[in-house]
């Protein structure tokens, strides 16, 4: 566990805490009004005893039956006007809360569309989550029960102790001698507690991650005879949470009666004590009665306050770790802005594409592509052919400006990549990736990832000329129909036809094509190969190929393995060479023959050349 | 939990004493009293406070210690009962569903034994007691300010039902926010080859403002229900002040019982807010015992028979006769009439592409699933007649996907035997070439693996596997394509080491490679679930069928390879 994933509590840091109000700023007025509110509250709390106080003392004592329905009235509209308050705090201090939720989650996933690609492999999806979501909440919970609460809780205490010095300050003297008994008993219980929850919440840790583990790996276990061992096994661990619980039940079970106590101590000491000043110095009977309630109301706040420190806390980690995400630089490419636009006039790429002695390593010196150099001229139909970890899906990449190449340069229309403003080059630019990623949404959403709202027509024409239009229109709504799973209802051949539209309708000057392996059906396979000669006529493309009849509609073949470029021609020249090339031909060409055999002898050989090679290929 | 009930009974009686004593000492304030009577009764209202306290401290403990020690025992129960479960039950349900019954669910149930039955309790002995003061006192100012309190139950249970189910509500919104971020992230690349950023941005952000629509929608609820729970109960009080004061003044209740009162009814507060909260704890207790009693009845569908047949001593002959086998569930079936035999300390290899039925083949043996009956056989006995724990303990297998335990790598390779020395598991490693690997690490073989062996590379998972078969000693060994992470030359040198393992052994090879196969007594190749091609590896090349070109394909390979 790296320190940031610790969740203990630390001290409070200022700078922090300075930086977490910022985000307090744009609500200052609502702030403002929720503080105007909880002290208005915090005065109506007061109200309760004061008038029980004259009820007593001046309605039924001196029996003055119509003081005492003036004072009922008024208490009547005092309850009222605390509900009323009491109320709209809570729902100004949400809501204060709710947008600051919004405004942070927002700056986060902003930031997230603007980290490098990189930045995506060193770290899993998991831990990125739960910045956006946890570690967000907890912060909400620091803003709603945590800062505007505690300056309620604040003006009632101050509000309760001037007016029990209004009422009698010797006797209040004497209430408050219990006070820093309470104040000790809850110090020492929140600093037991607060080690023994840490406790529970590392035991319930390690419960879970046993049980995860074991029910993940149930096959192993069975096979191996483990389940009486690790049966005790978890009935070790399932005693050491209960006893950790045990634990806390201890001290609660301890505390709330101590501090019961200590309140009886005080209205025990009211009672010897003001009880002797109401024989003899004139304290009255409600003012005894009006001290008893404020001692009650006093001990809430107390404890509320220790437990809100606690939360403050605790959001320190959490904050912590979102500014250290919001704090990861962005990628030089986004954050730079537009250097070179593309010129508007022409508004397309001519699509010549060039790598010029590209190196490139995704970490340290393990290069994955040497010295990598090869053009395709405007309109050209390139194949980039290449067992798996040869490097070809690196090149595609590069070309996105996903990563930068540590050597060499790469460019388009003669000018460096790295000049271009890279969402606009992005525009221009065209991936299919093997694995068709689709967003949750409908199919129409997923054809028009690029350009916004497009238009119905316009999506329709594309999936009709790539053979998609058909079998989308035999779906529950056709192209309103919902995308669930990722389409995990789609067949593979499905999916490739709804990319390669999805393409089409973005209508990219240059096409970066990864050719899917899977097999499918004849039927789907006819259409995908019509579909993908439509995808490339007249259009610069650079193909990552895997079947023969997309390498012989290749002007030109490059040959990659090991990362470097060992052959190119067209595919005559390339088999007369009888090298690289001429072998995975060979491998290509058992599978190309014989369609029932085809299957078989395809899967030995991916595995074979995957075992083989066994380089990064992150795609 | 009798006691503790016990102790919720004494706890309320004692502490219903205090507003009794504060009547006299009110009612001799009134009157005049001295000041030794007013400091007896101030220590009597401590000592009250005292004898509550400690009750009150032994009724937490006894009835919250209770409810924890039966969720523990249930959770034993349910973890038991789940390793019994086939592969089949664990494909039907997803481990996070089942995790969340072992703890969401297993504490809603707990809160419910715990503090459901002992506010219940409480509630019912509170309620009865002090009302019963109170009409002591005033049976008409009883009825009269009582009215307002049953609303705060009321209240308290619609309010609770409903917060309950827009925060379920809020739940769903939040999956649904969580889905998008991980969508986002999970396809990084294809949000930025299409410069979609900014629409994923605004998206993002309408599903964000109506999670937060959604929270404050419950906040509209929430915000009502504490502040009408304090009005309530103050409008109680009110009208006992209001009301009672006018009873004092007319001289039918005395001051003393005046104060009594509004203590009594300041205390039934509590118990009514915890009523509500009680009838929520109970109905999601009951749902979520509903879904543990679901796993804890489930019927293991592999059991030992009621009368296994003894196995005195295992030799390893191992036969599959007219085999057809499909999965639970499915049509198609995985094994087509399957027919071979394994002599006792002979070797058997399978080769076939991916989904051809050798994994199934293999998993048949050691029953994770069940194969019909009498169609596999050991030592002449069908596997389903024979103890299951037995059975298992005669077979080791090393699977295709190594399972590693977050121990250290000596327990890894021991796991599942009972006593292993370090000699044993160094020599186990030895054979799976993972000894000279494991000295490397910082602690030998001390070194902690990770969470399902993180720390090891592919290769190492799989001869880690490959040590805990070769330890287990038992008399059949199941090999399921364990060498597809490990380099050509490891391969070569643990096969070398196996081969002198397994001629004590009946073994079954699955693999990809030829190599590893060639020396085998009797190869089989398997399409679709069916034996297509029988016979030794030079009978198979006579042959010049599909393991020929195989073989083949793979010399092309290694050609390529080397250029």
């Amino acid at each position: 566990m790296s320190p940031v994933d610790d969740d203990s509590p630390r001290g409070v840091d200022a700078r922090l805490l300075q930086r977490l109000f910022g985000y307090l700023r744009p609500y200052r007025a609502q702030v403002a009004f929720a503080m105007l509110l909880a002290l208005g509250d915090a005065l109506l709390q007061l109200a309760g005893p004061f008038l029980t106080k004259e009820a007593i003392d001046n309605g039924i004592r001196h029996r003055d039956l119509q003081h005492l329905d003036r004072v009922a009235a008024l208490y009547l509209s005092a309850l009222l006007a605390g509900l009323l308050l009491n109320y709209l705090l809570t729902v100004m201090t949400q809501r204060i809360g709710q947008s600051i939720m919004l405004d942070m989650r927002r700056a986060l996933f902003d930031h997230l569309q603007r980290l490098p690609v990189a930045y995506y492999d060193r770290n899993s999806v998991g831990r990125i989550m739960t910045r956006v979501t946890h570690d967000v909440d907890v912060l909400n919970e620091l803003f709603t029960s945590g800062v505007i609460s505690i300056v309620g809780d604040v003006f009632a205490l101050v509000g309760i102790v001037i007016a029990m010095v209004q009422l009698n300050a010797e006797l209040m003297g004497v209430t408050f001698s219990v006070l820093p008994l309470i104040v000790v008993v809850t110090l020492v219980f929140r600093v037991k507690v607060r080690r023994s929850f840490r406790d529970v919440r590392a035991r319930l840790a390690r419960m879970n991650a046993f049980l995860n583990e074991n029910l993940s790996g149930m096959g192993t276990v069975q096979i191996l005879n483990r389940e009486p061992r690790n049966l005790e096994l978890f009935r070790d661990v399932n005693a050491a949470h209960r006893d950790a619980n045990l634990r806390t039940v201890f001290y609660h079970s301890l505390f709330f009666p101590v501090l019961e106590l200590v309140g009886a101590l005080a209205v025990s000491l009211i009672v010897w004590y003001g009880g002797r000043q109401v024989m003899w110095s004139g304290i009255t009977l409600g003012i005894l009665v009006a001290f008893i309630q404020y001692t009650q109301r006093f001990f809430r706040p107390i404890s509320d306050l220790s437990e809100k420190y606690g939360i403050l806390q605790q959001s320190m980690a959490s904050a912590e770790r979102i500014f250290e995400l919001l704090d990861t630089p962005p990628d030089p490419a986004v954050a730079r802005g537009p250097l070179v636009e593309v010129p508007r006039s022409e508004a397309r790429l001519r699509g010549e594409i060039s790598f010029e002695n590209v190196w490139f390593a995704y970490q340290g010196e393990q290069w994955v592509l040497r010295d990598v150099s090869f053009r395709v001229e405007p309109g050209e139909m390139v194949a980039l052919v290449g067992a798996t970890g040869s490097g070809k899906t690196t090149i595609a990449s590069l070309l996105m400006r996903f990563y930068e190449p540590q050597r060499g340069t790469i460019r388009v229309d003669g000018r460096d990549l790295r000049s271009y403003d890279v969402r606009q080059l992005r525009r221009h630019l065209g991936l299919v990736l093997q694995d068709v990623f689709l967003f949750s949404g409908t199919i129409a959403d997923n054809l028009a990832l690029s350009n916004g709202a497009g238009a119905r027509e316009s999506i329709e024409r594309a999936a009709r000329e790539v053979h998609a239009h058909d079998f989308i229109g035999r779906l529950n709504g056709g192209y309103d129909a919902p995308v669930r799973e990722r389409g995990a209802s789609l067949s593979v051949g499905q999916k490739q036809l709804l990319a390669f539209a999805r393409a089409l309708a973005a209508d990219p000057d240059v096409l970066i094509l990864d050719e899917a392996t899977a097999s499918v059906d004849t039927h789907t396979e006819a259409h995908i190969q019509q579909a993908l000669r439509r995808l490339l006529v007249d259009r610069t493309s650079l193909v990552i190929a895997h079947r023969f009849s997309t390498i012989q509609d290749a002007r030109r073949i490059v040959v990659l393995h090991h990362g470097a470029v060992r052959e190119v021609g067209t595919h005559a020249e390339l088999m007369d060479r009888q090298g690289i090339y001429h072998r995975l031909y060979q491998l290509q060409y058992f599978g190309a023959r014989a369609p029932r055999r085809e299957r078989f002898t395809h899967d030995w050989g991916e595995d074979q050349v995957a075992l083989l090679d066994p380089g990064i290929d992150p795609a | 939990m009798i006691v503790g009930l016990g102790c919720v009974l004494l706890t309320n009686w004692i502490s219903l004493a205090q507003p009794q004593v504060l009547r006299l000492a009110v009612d001799d304030l009134y009157r005049g009293v001295t000041a030794a009577k007013l400091g007896r009764y101030a220590v009597i209202l401590f000592a009250i406070a005292l004898a509550g306290g400690v009750f009150k401290y032994f009724m937490r403990r006894l009835v919250i210690g209770v409810s924890r020690d039966i969720e523990f025992d249930l959770r034993t129960d349910l973890f038991a009962r789940l390793q019994a479960q086939s592969a089949s039950y664990f494909q039907r349900h997803r481990t996070g569903e089942i995790m969340s019954c072992a703890t969401n669910d297993m504490s809603a149930v707990r809160l419910m034994l715990g503090p459901g039955v002992m506010y219940l309790v409480n509630t019912v002995t509170v309620t009865t007691a002090s009302v019963a003061f109170m009409l002591w006192i005033s049976p008409r100012l009883t009825l009269l300010t009582l009215l307002p309190l049953p609303l705060v139950t009321l209240s308290a249970w619609y309010f609770g039902e409903r917060i309950q189910r827009r925060f379920e509500g809020i739940q769903a919104q939040f999956a649904a926010l969580s889905a998008r971020v991980q969508e986002n992230l999970s396809g990084i690349r294809v949000v930025r080859s299409f410069a979609r950023e900014d629409r994923e941005v605004e998206e993002f952000g309408a599903l964000n403002r109506e999670y937060q629509e959604k929270n404050l929608g419950l906040v509209r609820i929430w915000g009502l229900f504490h502040p009408s729970l304090t009005f309530l109960s103050g409008t109680a009080a009110l009208l006992a002040l209001w009301l009672g004061g006018h009873e004092v003044v007319r001289g039918r209740i005395t001051l003393g019982e005046f104060v009594a009162f509004t203590v009594y009814l300041a205390t039934l507060n509590w118990p009514m807010v915890a009523l509500g909260w009680v009838i929520n704890l109970w109905q999601r207790g009951l749902a979520s015992f509903g879904r543990i009693d679901r796993i804890l009845r489930a019927e293991a569908e592999i059991r030992s028979p009621a009368h296994p047949r003894p196995m005195p001593r295992v030799r390893g002959e191992l036969e599959f006769r007219h085999l057809t086998f499909t999965y639970p569930g499915e049509s198609r079936p995985a094994l087509r009439d399957v027919t071979f035999g394994v002599p006792a300390g002979s070797t058997v290899a399978v080769v076939g592409r991916t989904g051809s039925g050798k994994s199934t083949l293999l998993s048949l043996l050691p029953r994770l699933f069940d194969p019909p009956d009498g169609t596999v056989f050991l030592d002449g006995v069908d596997v389903r007649q024979l103890d299951l724990a037995e059975l298992r303990s005669r077979i080791a297998v090393v699977p295709q996907e190594t399972f590693l335990f977050s121990t250290t790598v000596a327990e890894n390779i021991a796991y599942g035997v009972e006593r292993a020395d370090q000699e044993q598991v160094a020599a186990a490693a030895r054979v799976a070439q993972l000894d000279a690997d494991v000295r490397q690490f910082p602690q030998g073989y001390q070194t902690l693996v990770g969470e399902r062996g993180v720390t090891l590379s592919g290769g190492q998972k799989q001869r880690t596997a490959i040590a805990r078969a070769v330890l287990r000693d038992s008399p059949v060994l199941l090999l399921d394509d364990c060498l597809s992470s490990v380099d050509t030359q490891t391969e070569e040198r643990i096969l070398r080491d196996l081969r002198a393992v397994m001629r004590q052994r009946t073994s079954v090879l699955v693999s990809h490679r030829v190599t590893a196969v060639r020396d085998a007594d009797l190869i089989l190749v398997l399409e679709e679930g069916a034996i297509v091609e029988r016979g030794t590896h030079d009978s198979l090349l006579a042959l010049d069928g599909r393991y020929a070109e195989l073989h083949r394909l793979q010399l092309l390979e290694e050609e390529l390879e080397a250029s």
